[in-house]
């Protein structure tokens, strides 16, 4: 046997093998993938931006319809990069597939690298795409671009992770839309994803500072326009915080099995 | 031959209580057919659960070729292919893509002409760009063993590979597996359906309630628990059975038309020809005869109920 003679302490093929199927079902489902969030950012604009927007005075010097659009990245970012990862792992379990994973020669973290490295892949480049598809409508500056893309995977990359716990622990289909539908888009919403929370009366300021989406929305914000509700060292703290935490959660799961193994 | 796969004092309890494994100690030899039997959730699956990576053993210990299966579990993995039991599949790829899947998953470089040459064997080459949705059980269960074959494994699982598969597909099965087998490739597989263990195991597991109650070879397994029953159809029937015959296991039936006798297989050469010469010496004639060697169904049925 020819294949036997080494191996590896990585398994490059079976990451790539794994990152290579999760892309490719991504292919299948292109249109409902980008086409939806691009409709759906567009019918934002719409709204908020011409309908309501027009009526509001600028946002920290920013015009109103410009001010939202990191805000409307971080939601799509947020439950894209959840559904994706969750689903990417949730079928295999639901379809019995997973049996096939969990006896090849790959590790908990080349498994994770793989499944949430490509949920992360196409939430980047659907946050990518609702960018582009917002310079359309306003005109759009970004201050700091290293600090934009790097939040930009960041948030990314945690909520994939989030996602791939919540497709680990979901015994059906509704719960993994729990998850997204009544944590995640409340959350976003109060989150200061449509205002600054400076505009808030002081108590729910307060509030809202426990709110960790209001972390993340106001770091990519000043990556765009150099303007924050909480400073961006905070930001960056919290979203590094949350992303050690579904880490160590991803390595309890590995470790005990969680409804992966019996 | 040394043991490709041993397993020693390997338990398994699942959360619900249940316990699917006693205590199991086996070796499998390196190129053997060796066939797990056993009746439903007598532990099988759970056993070869175990040595591939999806279910944690309880206490025990598992060697593939040497290497612990949890310590050195990329050793292990890499040189075992599992079919599993039930038809998981992705149903929107392709068989080419899935098989070619599998071979990256466990660690191989691309290898386009080993992937035809398994999809040919199969009979699955023409299907290569169908996706699985559209292909029938059978042809479902081939792709899951061109998966199984698709990183060159040294050591193949085999659960339960001719469930719910038409008769044609079983002998094509059971050719597949022999001339794995002659290429050097250990197989181990369950089964419930005894003539298949009959058919193609060098070896014999019996499996019964997480118990592994007996492991033989084949041949002495028939020979050892193996009865042979011979049926003579008499001319004149038989009041009694004469004392002359006294030595055999003799039983009258049809009003005394017809002589049953059983022997143990063993014994079989001083059994049967010593009877019929001393039937003989008593003028007893006979018709008609019949003898009927017990199969390995009989054979199992006998050690199950025994335990049950």
């Amino acid at each position: 046997m020819s294949t036997a003679a080494k191996i590896p302490s990585f398994n490059r093929h079976g990451v790539l093998a794994i990152y290579r199927f999760e892309l490719s079902r991504f292919k299948r489902t292109v249109w409902q993938s980008l086409v939806t969030p691009v409709i759906t950012t567009s019918l934002y604009f719409v709204v908020f931006g011409a309908a309501i927007g027009s009526r509001m005075s600028e946002v920290g010097g920013v015009p109103y319809g410009a001010f939202i659009v990191p805000g409307l990245i971080m939601l799509s970012l947020f439950t894209e990069s959840l559904n994706n990862a969750a689903f990417g792992i949730y079928l295999p379990r639901f379809t019995g597939t997973i049996y096939e994973v969990l006896s090849a020669p790959v590790s908990a973290l080349e498994i994770v690298l793989a499944y949430v490295g490509a949920a992360a892949t196409k939430s980047i480049l659907l946050g990518v795409v609702i960018l582009a598809t917002a310079a359309l409508f306003v005109p759009i500056r970004i201050e700091h671009p290293l600090w934009m893309i790097a939040f930009l995977v960041l948030t990314a990359a945690t909520f994939s992770l989030f996602g791939f716990i919540t497709g680990i622990w979901a015994k059906g289909f509704e719960q993994l839309q729990f998850i997204p539908m009544l944590v995640i888009t409340p959350l976003t919403f109060l989150g200061g994803a449509f205002y600054s929370i400076d505009m808030l009366p002081p108590t729910w300021r307060t509030v809202s500072l426990f709110n960790p989406i209001v972390y993340l929305i106001s770091g990519f914000r000043w990556s765009f326009y150099g303007a924050s509700d909480v400073g961006v060292e905070i930001s960056l703290a919290a979203t590094l915080a949350f992303f050690a935490l579904c880490l160590v959660a991803v390595v309890w799961i590995f470790r005990t099995g969680y409804r992966l193994k019996s | 031959m040394p043991p490709v796969v041993s397993i020693s004092n390997l338990t398994k309890t699942y959360a619900s209580g249940l316990e699917a494994l006693k205590k199991v100690d086996l070796e499998i030899c390196k190129g053997e057919i060796f066939a797990l039997l056993g009746p439903n959730g007598a532990g099988k699956t759970t056993l070869i659960s175990i040595i591939c990576g999806i279910v944690t053993p309880t206490t025990g210990t598992v060697l593939v070729d040497g290497h612990d299966i949890l310590r050195d579990y990329r050793e292990c993995r890499t040189k075992i292919g599992l079919v599993p039991q039930e038809l998981h599949t992705d149903m929107f790829e392709t068989v080419w893509n899935t098989v070619s899947f599998s071979r990256g998953l466990f660690g191989c470089p691309p290898n386009p002409a080993h992937l035809e040459k398994v999809l040919r064997e199969l009979s699955l080459w023409d299907k290569r760009n169908d996706k699985i949705m559209t292909l029938s059980g059978g042809m479902k269960r081939r792709v899951l063993i061109a998966k199984a074959l698709a990183h060159e494994p040294q050591i193949l699982f085999l659960d339960e590979p001719t469930a719910g598969v038409d008769v044609e597909l079983r002998r094509d099965m059971w050719g597949l597996v022999r001339q794995l087998r002659d290429s050097g490739v250990t197989i181990i597989l369950t089964t419930h359906y005894i003539d298949e263990a009959e058919e193609m195991a060098d070896r014999i597991g019996v499996v019964n309630k997480g118990e592994l109650i007996l492991v033989e070879e084949k041949s002495r397994l028939m020979e050892k628990l193996g009865k042979k029953q011979l049926t003579l159809h008499l001319l004149k029937p038989l009041a009694g059975i004469p004392v002359a015959l006294g030595d055999w296991h003799i039983v009258l039936k049809d009003g005394g038309n017809e002589l049953e006798c059983n022997f143990d297989a063993a014994e079989e050469h001083t059994g049967i020809p010593a009877l019929l010469r001393r039937l003989g010496e008593l003028e007893i004639g006979f018709k008609d005869l019949q003898t009927r060697q017990s199969s390995l169904e009989d054979i199992f049925v006998d050690l199950v109920q025994d335990r049950a």
